[in-house]
């Protein structure tokens, strides 16, 4: 097929305000559309990354998140004596009986309350989790009334930061530490000694165990030997199959809504890039008339207005792109509906989003060009002529 | 008149185009009016909360309880009209999807402090005498079809175990803002049964609601509440209503601000939209308006004559985008159950709508107006199309 | 150029013209634009179509062009009639038969002198380099080379005009249309325009069909075939002068 896509080109850059208008509105529903896939990924790569593949976590069957899980000693016991236990240096179990709890606390600055997890570990808490680094401080030390504060945590509560304390059970927590956990979900967490916090908690059992597996695909005949035990009432995930979990609920929400959005604001854009087309062909009658004159098909000229309102679209999905992703050095902390505690999270692009932003917005400008550019193709060439 | 007629004729001239700006303005009214509308809806239950009631919950958080002894000591706090307690249930109605709040109450102090949930009274009484029974609000009746008589089957989260209730009852709201998507039932039931399951976990409380004479009393009984316990093995954070259901907001604030920001969003796109049809409109016309600076009218009669076209578009677009939102905000609150408690269009929205309309209007023909007011008599008259 | 191998005999008429009826519907009422013309248009020749308003010249030279089709009758173009083509065929063989010159010149806008020449060029199978030197040509050939890459609305009415010729010639048509080709230019651009088309017909035998009202621009064909209510009326043969 023959088509003067030069000719496409040309027109839109010749009508630069109209463009610029056209295209603008559609930048800004890609802008849309894009910041929220973005902000789906963030969240999953925050909570995933949260996780390791060789690590398992057991918590009560049933239970949506650590926070409403129970693991009592007992069975704590059990789970630590499996073969499937890797051992870390001095044959010691690289296992850690943790303790999650929400606690409020006040932000700094508007003093609003949120609730945040504190976890309480042992030392082999941190050697289970080699993304997460002391950055500020030193580790709280066993059987102490110390904790240590993930990086978001202490920017943005109250008495978080370094040197600081806390007050929570009836006790003063004075912070030793602030850990970097690589942008993933303990970086909006608290921890602190378990046996300490439990005490203050009044628990008497555990919320979770953690483990690193001695071999990773041992997972499944630990996973089946748990399920099958009648004495056991946990069931166990691998850490990255958990955190994954974990973000499901909000994750479904944000692009549940984000959608929505976006397909009602594309309704204005693809009407914007209609109107613009339709203004296209009505001054271009005569021009049209001519070109089928020297022998352009009806197909040819149906191509070139499509082309043109693809080419449209696609500048208006570009710039929406670069809008977004200046997204990303902007985070989020919302609630996580799984575990009701607060969770920080970025903007993260990746080419997935960049290919559906673009298809999205060629999508708008097929749309909003089909019927312009039918209108073109069909007209008859004495009659549009004379339009001249 | 005259000039009106002109206006009209003008906006009627390219009818497809005219057609196409007012179905996105309308679009765009609608949407905005109904993102703020269910914006406004996540405020409506802390807006319906009352500043005469207190909520005392454990100071850690939510999550923590208190013991059921500390009813008595609160009540005998000095302005403390009435106290009842909840306790969050948490459970799943067949999938975790069917997300509406269930709490375990006291169920004669609880609707007394509670007056907006209206019940009649043959049902009242059978819920109060049946252990097993429970209550819902109107609109989760009809999110789900129960019926007075309904077995409800709940499988227990927070609490495990299967738990089955007996509907002895549907509640209506004193106001359409009040909360009619909430379940109620016996805390004795969920108390007996974990006496017998986890005796540990017995006898505590979620949150105590606490009814005092006077509101203006609000900051003094909260602190002698939480005086009384302070250094008790359960200490407590007493809040007016208001802020506590502030609180529950404040929590996925992000979101919500998120949203708003989205309602601006589509104005903008509108206005992009709206821009462009008048700038063309204005560029095609631009030898008549020399035409009329030649008769003699001045730059501001030709600069009028688009602002007028303009405005007259976004206002029909308006009416219309406004007169829709009601339906819309009744059908998406029929859409999303009982996700929402309450989907009223408040009349700030409404006015709201009307400014955004006016301002798209009014931008829109800014530029093309300055161009066509300055646009020299020869000049005009030698462009064509 | 005379187009490529011809597919009819060499001595027949390239354009013949046989009972053409040509029906309008205006406003539901049927109008008779042509009614029964026949005539034929030997290879080669120049020839002025003149007639008033309504009498159907232009009605003529579109369903010469293949871009409107009659209601009845026969159009032997180089011994194929063209009524039967289908649309997309017809539009195959404007582009391969036809060259256009129109009276408001129907350039593109928003491409330069040399890309509008280029257009035609788009429907062959010529590389981009080809294309481009073809176009060059052309615009040489109508004393335009230097204003290849100017824009239509930075050249005047007559610059115009001969970018039109140039688009029009490029694809080596056999017949080249022109509807009032001077009709918008004033008197030097259009005996600069009558020339050139006189020198195309002259040296190139390019077969020329021209609509147009204007006596001194028909003195420029070889036959003017004057056309009343829709038949032709005269054919003269004109005095050609040597320039």
């Amino acid at each position: 097929m023959n088509v003067p896509y030069l000719y496409s080109y040309r027109n839109l850059w010749a009508r630069k305000l109209t463009t610029l208008l056209t295209a603008g509105g559609m930048a800004l529903v890609v802008f849309v559309f894009s910041a929220v896939l973005m902000l789906d990924a963030g969240l999953q790569k925050t909570l995933v990354d949260t996780g390791s593949w060789d690590n398992a976590v057991v918590t009560r069957r049933g239970a949506e998140s650590e926070v409403q899980s129970i693991v009592d000693r007992p069975q704590a016991s059990t789970i630590e004596s499996q073969p499937e236990v890797a051992l870390g240096p001095g044959g010691v179990a690289m296992l850690s009986k943790e303790s999650v709890v929400l606690i409020s606390l006040n932000k700094r600055g508007t003093g609003q309350p949120a609730n945040v997890i504190i976890r309480g570990t042992g030392p082999t808490g941190l050697a289970l989790r080699p993304q997460l680094h002391i950055v500020q401080g030193r580790m709280f030390r066993p059987g102490s009334n110390e904790i240590i504060t993930g990086r978001s945590v202490a920017e943005r509560f109250a008495g978080a930061g370094l040197g600081e304390s806390l007050r929570f059970g009836g006790r003063e927590w004075v912070v030793v530490g602030v850990f970097d956990a690589g942008k993933s979900g303990f970086d909006s967490e608290v921890w602190g000694d378990v046996e300490q916090l439990m005490q203050t908690f009044r628990r008497s059992v555990f919320s979770s165990v953690i483990f690193k597996l001695k071999d990773s695909n041992g997972f499944d005949a630990f996973a089946e030997r748990i399920r099958s035990d009648p004495r056991l009432t946990v069931e166990a995930k691998r850490e990255t199959r958990y955190y994954a979990d974990q973000s499901e609920k909000l994750s479904a929400f944000i692009s549940y809504l984000g959608l929505v959005l976006s397909a009602i604001f594309s309704i204005g854009a693809m009407i914007g890039a209609m109107i613009t087309m339709y203004a296209a062909v009505a001054n271009r009658t005569a021009e049209i008339g001519a070109l089928r004159a020297l022998g352009f098909q009806r197909s040819a000229i149906l191509l070139t207005f499509l082309a043109e309102s693809l080419l449209l679209s696609l500048v208006g999905g570009l710039v929406g792109l670069v809008l977004a992703s200046f997204m990303q050095f902007f985070s989020i902390s919302t609630i996580n509906m799984q575990s009701f505690a607060e969770l920080a999270f970025g903007f993260t692009l990746n080419p997935g989003i960049v290919v559906r932003s673009l298809l999205f917005a060629l999508f708008m400008g097929l749309v909003g060009g089909f019927l312009p550019a039918l209108r073109a193709a069909g007209m008859n060439i004495v009659d549009s002529l004379r339009a001249a | 008149m005259f000039y009106l007629g002109l206006i009209l004729r003008n906006a009627l001239r390219h009818k497809l185009r005219s057609l196409l700006t007012l179905l996105g303005l309308v679009v765009a009214i609608l949407a905005f009016g109904l993102i703020s509308t269910v914006v406004g809806a996540w405020y409506a239950n802390s807006e319906a909360a009352s500043n005469a009631r207190l909520v005392t919950r454990n100071a850690i958080s939510l999550a923590f309880s208190m013991p059921i002894s500390y009813k008595q000591k609160i009540r005998a706090v000095e302005g403390v009209k009435d106290v009842s307690y909840a306790n969050w249930f948490g459970g799943v109605y067949k999938d975790p999807k069917n997300f509406f709040p269930q709490f375990a109450i006291d169920p004669e102090s609880y609707l007394r402090i509670y007056r907006d949930y209206l019940l009649p009274e043959d049902d009242l009484r059978n819920f109060i005498r049946d252990r097993k029974g429970c209550i819902v609000g109107r609109r989760l009746a009809q999110a789900y079809g129960f019926k007075v008589g309904d077995t409800l089957l709940l499988k227990g989260g927070i609490f495990p175990g299967d738990w089955e209730f007996v509907i002895r009852g549907i509640y209506d709201g004193r106001e359409s803002k009040t909360d009619t998507s909430q379940m109620f039932f016996h805390w004795d039931l969920l108390n007996e049964t974990m006496k017998k399951v986890s005796p540990r976990r017995a006898n505590y409380v979620g949150v105590y609601v606490v009814e005092i004479g006077n509101p203006e009393d609000a900051a003094p009984v909260s602190e002698a509440i939480d005086k009384l316990f302070k250094n008790s093995s359960w200490e407590t954070l007493t809040e007016t209503e208001q802020a506590f259901q502030l609180g529950f907001v404040s929590m996925i604030e992000a979101i919500v601000a998120a949203i708003r920001l989205m309602s601006y969003v589509v104005i903008v796109i509108i206005l992009a939209v709206m821009a462009n049809t008048m700038a063309m409109t204005a560029r095609e016309r631009l030898s008549e308006y020399a035409t009329l600076k030649a008769l003699g009218f001045g730059p501001r009669y030709v600069a009028a004559l688009i602002f007028g076209e303009s405005l007259t578009l976004a206002a029909i677009g308006a009416v219309i985008g406004i007169a829709l939102t009601f339906p819309a905000a009744r059908g998406f609150s029929a859409l999303t159950g009982t996700l929402f408690p309450t989907m009223q269009v408040a009349d700030a929205t409404v006015w709201r709508q009307v400014a955004s309309a006016a301002i798209v209007g009014v931008l829109a023909a800014a530029l093309p107006a300055w161009r066509a007011a300055r646009v020299k008599i020869v000049d005009g008259l030698r462009s064509i199309g | 150029m005379p187009g490529d191998v011809p597919a009819g005999d060499m001595h027949a008429p390239l354009i013949s013209i046989r009972r053409v009826v040509k029906n309008y519907i205006r406003g539901g009422q049927t109008v008779e634009v042509l009614t029964g013309i026949s005539l034929d248009i030997a290879r080669g020749e120049f020839v002025a179509l003149m007639g008033p308003s309504g009498s159907g010249k232009s009605t003529l030279l579109n369903l010469i062009a293949g871009i409107d089709k009659p209601t009845s009758g026969e159009l032997l173009i180089d011994g194929e009639d063209i009524t039967r083509l289908a649309e997309s065929d017809l539009a195959r063989w404007r582009a391969a038969k036809v060259g256009f010159i129109f009276q408001f010149y129907n350039l593109m806008p928003v491409l330069s002198a040399l890309e509008n020449v280029e257009l035609p060029l788009l429907l062959t199978n010529l590389s981009r380099r080809d294309r481009r030197e073809r176009a060059a040509l052309a615009l040489e050939m109508v004393g335009l080379a230097d204003r290849m890459d100017h824009t239509p609305n930075e050249l005047s009415g007559g610059q115009q005009q001969r970018v039109a010729i140039a688009r029009a010639v490029v694809s080596d048509p056999q017949i080249l249309v022109a509807d009032e080709p001077t009709g918008d230019l004033d008197r030097t651009s259009a005996s600069e325009v009558l020339g050139m088309l006189q020198t195309l017909n002259r040296e190139l035998g390019a077969t020329i069909v021209m609509v147009t009202h204007d006596a001194r621009a028909a003195s420029a064909a070889q036959v003017i075939m004057h056309l009343e209510k829709g038949v032709l009326e005269s054919r003269e043969e004109t005095v050609q002068i040597k320039h």
